[in-house]
């Protein structure tokens, strides 16, 4: 045998594989690493100083926040407001109570093959709703009452994107049966509402919920500011959910309906045991998807004075005993809302990929 | 013979089965119940307005406004009419929308990519910018930028400063201001040839190519068009340009272009939020094109370049298009949040100090439905018409 076999090419392995096919594969990919390794490392450190190693967690007040980092002391004492605003101390057990069957109701949703998950679901969106109504206001049962200028916090947020989603969804699917009828002058009018209620942003909605709803209203009739503010949320986002309704019921063939047709099923018939759940199931990921976003919009309610979670920060962080506490009050509530985002935008990804029945390769 | 009319069918269903006749019974009622209930909202809102002693009608809009507004692109003080106050919202809307469309844009083309980059590192961090911002409100993005941001900056007398020329503190950010004194009308009129030249070259260049299959260099000629040109006329006049930079005047800057921080902090947040979005559009679009479209045109023989710019981003562009267009339309939506930090927009003045000093709820509410309403419609059709001409041509 000669000496002179070529010898096979230089194999790498392991993490020097990895890092020579993922970050140095050509000069540019290299330059780029570097630099953006370079500005990682030198930013991480003080931001993870900040956070946590040289923050302040526990204390009695504002003259404990002296180090450099975060005073997470500030969101400690005030934790109680953040939740639950201004409802009276020796009652928060209702709205716990509530917050818990919340939990029961809904997190077995993200476990696969959690027992009767369905009929928690279930619950989730006929009793849970029914419960807070009795337990949250409270004023019947012998329980004591709480207006609902009290209210406020993590619970304000959850209730009015629970309540706004669960009430836009019936609405949402008559207005999408509606632009899908053979009758012109309900398409008409369901096309209009939809259309309109879409265009215009948020804010001139609650605007008007608040200023123009009690014009709107015969003399000597009146709701609360939290109930106008619902009111206003739910129209508009049942013309979001229309519109996510109606791409499910566009996705279904024709030959269900036909079929259905052909049964001799009426059209509420048809609609009801063929169509819709076929439909609904579809959208589920677009549901949750408009969910998302109202729970991100329910911010907005405190540009007409409620308190939500945002609103209890934003007039906390002001009081002058505390110095400069903004940027951690803002971090909070980002948190807060980050990982009820980010863990349902996950679930209906999940969801997506699991319905998804298109085989691409 | 007379022709009779024979009416073929059997003895219909009784009428109340015909679905005729319910379709139509079912629409007049319908009619019926949201005329009814205009009517008696509008009924109700008179007598309301009545008695709490409001008068109808657009007569307001003439009367003096009475209050200042610290940023207006029309002229505008204190003694103008209500209706101007409408025409500084309105301007000052459509300004931070544009800023942010334009600054989403390039931002969400960037990142969407970087996403996709072979890059792990590059695009692990185009992943987490996206996961992280579209997951926060942007109301709270806005009072990042605003409570916690700028208005932490240093004051006027203690601003950074670039090269004496660009100031920034916690009243805003001071640029150089071009002054044009006349003769800048040729450039003008330069760059406005310059444009129309480049469209008759184009076209000239396309019918040559179809007609001899000769390619002539389009992009070159129209990037030397587009920039001898204005330069050539600039010459000429005399170089007519000076720049006026911001000095300290008193307490605060004057001089120059100023950037005020509410507007700062709206374009900043509406950007870097709607950003994320658009990212995720582009990724999918770029996704969308499947790998035999490269592989084909490399076998055709098309350099990389070219390849990118005739094949996959004309494909990607069809599934981009449509849910750009809703991206736009929810940044122009969005923009309406400057009320929380006092931007002047359409919503802060007109339906919030103007709606509160006169009163005219339903006017005034009726008018910025209206006009929103408007510009969701303008963008819609000329994305549709856009989206048109990138779309599927299928014969």
């Amino acid at each position: 045998m000669s000496e002179s076999t070529i010898k096979p090419p230089k194999k790498y392995t392991g993490p020097v594989k990895w890092m020579r096919t993922h970050l140095f594969s050509t000069w540019y990919n290299t330059l780029l690493t570097l630099v953006v390794g370079y500005v990682l490392i030198t930013n991480v450190g003080p931001l993870l100083n900040w956070l946590l190693f040289d923050a302040t967690f526990q204390g009695a007040g504002p003259e404990d926040c002296v180090g450099e980092g975060a005073c997470w002391l500030f969101i400690n004492q005030r934790l109680n407001f953040f939740i639950y605003g201004f409802y009276p101390d020796e009652l928060q057990w209702r709205v716990d109570v509530m917050f818990a069957l919340l939990a029961v109701a809904f997190v077995p949703q993200f476990i696969e093959r959690f027992p009767g998950r369905k009929w928690l679901g279930i619950f989730g969106m006929t009793g849970l709703p029914l419960i807070g109504y009795i337990l949250i206001p409270g004023g019947i049962l012998g329980l004591e009452a709480v207006e609902s200028s009290k209210w406020g916090g993590l619970m304000l947020t959850l209730i009015l994107a629970y309540i706004g989603i669960l009430a836009s969804l019936p609405i949402g699917v008559l207005l999408a049966l509606g632009r899908r009828s053979d009758m012109p002058i309900i398409q008409g009018l369901c096309v209009v509402f939809i259309e309109v209620w879409r265009a215009v942003p948020l804010i001139t909605v609650l605007f008007m919920a608040s200023v123009m709803l009690p014009l709107f209203l015969p003399e000597g009739m009146s709701f609360e500011k939290l109930v106008r503010a619902l009111i206003g949320i739910t129209l508009w986002q049942s013309a979001y959910m229309a519109e996510v309704i109606r791409g499910g019921l566009q996705a279904i063939p024709r030959g269900q309906y036909e079929a259905a047709g052909a049964l001799g099923l009426g059209y509420w018939r048809k609609m009801g045991l063929v169509i819709l759940p076929q439909a609904l199931k579809l959208v589920i990921p677009g549901i949750v998807n408009t969910f998302i976003a109202l729970f991100k919009d329910t911010t907005l309610v405190l540009i007409i004075g409620l308190f939500d979670i945002l609103g209890t920060v934003q007039s906390t962080i002001a009081d002058p005993a505390w110095q400069n506490v903004a940027i951690e009050g803002y971090v909070f509530v980002a948190f807060c809302f980050w990982v009820f985002c980010f863990g349902i935008s996950r679930y209906s990804q999940n969801l997506e990929r699991k319905l998804d029945t298109s085989h691409k390769t | 013979m007379k022709k009779q009319t024979i009416d073929s069918r059997p003895a219909g269903p009784k009428p109340w089965y015909d679905p005729r006749v319910r379709a139509l019974v079912f629409q007049v009622i319908s009619l019926a119940v949201v005329c009814w209930a205009g009517w008696t909202l509008i009924g109700n809102t008179l007598s309301n307005m009545e008695s709490r002693g409001i008068s109808t009608g657009f007569g307001f809009l003439d009367e003096s406004a009475g209050f200042g507004i610290i940023m207006h692109l029309v002229p505008y003080d204190a003694t103008m009419s209500y209706g101007r106050t409408f025409w500084v919202g309105l301007t000052n809307t459509l300004l931070v929308s544009a800023m942010g469309i334009v600054a989403a844009t390039i931002l969400g083309f960037l990142i969407g990519v970087a996403r996709l980059s072979s890059n792990w590192l590059v695009a692990r961090i185009a992943l987490a910018y996206i996961e992280l911002i579209r997951n926060i409100p942007l109301l709270l993005q806005i009072f990042f930028w605003y409570f916690a941001v700028l208005s932490n900056l240093p004051s006027p007398r203690q601003s950074m400063e670039v090269g004496g020329a660009l100031f920034l503190n916690n009243r805003g950010l001071y640029l150089p201001g071009p002054i044009t004194p006349e003769g800048f009308g040729l450039v003008w009129g330069a760059i406005l040839l310059a444009i129309v030249a480049v469209v008759g070259v184009r076209k000239w260049a396309k019918k040559r190519q179809m007609a001899t299959g000769k390619i002539f260099p389009t992009v070159k000629v129209s990037v030397a068009l587009l920039i001898l040109l204005p330069l050539l006329a600039f010459v000429i006049a005399g170089l007519p340009l000076e720049w006026e930079l911001p000095a300290l005047k008193g307490f605060n800057f004057g001089g120059g272009i100023s950037l005020i921080p509410e507007l700062a902090a709206l374009w900043l947040a509406l950007s870097l939020y709607t950003a994320s979005f658009i990212a995720e559009i582009v990724r999918s679009g770029i996704l969308s094109v499947s790998q035999g479209q490269t592989e084909a045109s490399k076998a055709l023989g098309l350099p990389n370049g070219l390849t990118l710019r005739l094949v996959v981003i004309p494909q990607a562009m069809r599934v981009i298009i449509p849910p750009l267009t809703s991206q736009y339309l929810n940044l122009v939506k969005n923009s309406s949040l400057a009320t929380a930090i006092g931007y002047p927009d359409l919503v802060a003045v007109f339906m919030g100090t103007t709606l509160n000093q006169t009163g005219q709820a339903v006017e005034v509410v009726a008018i910025t439905m209206a006009v929103y309403l408007t510009i969701s419609l303008l963008i819609s059709l000329f994305m549709n018409v856009y989206n048109r001409a990138v779309a599927i041509k299928e014969r």
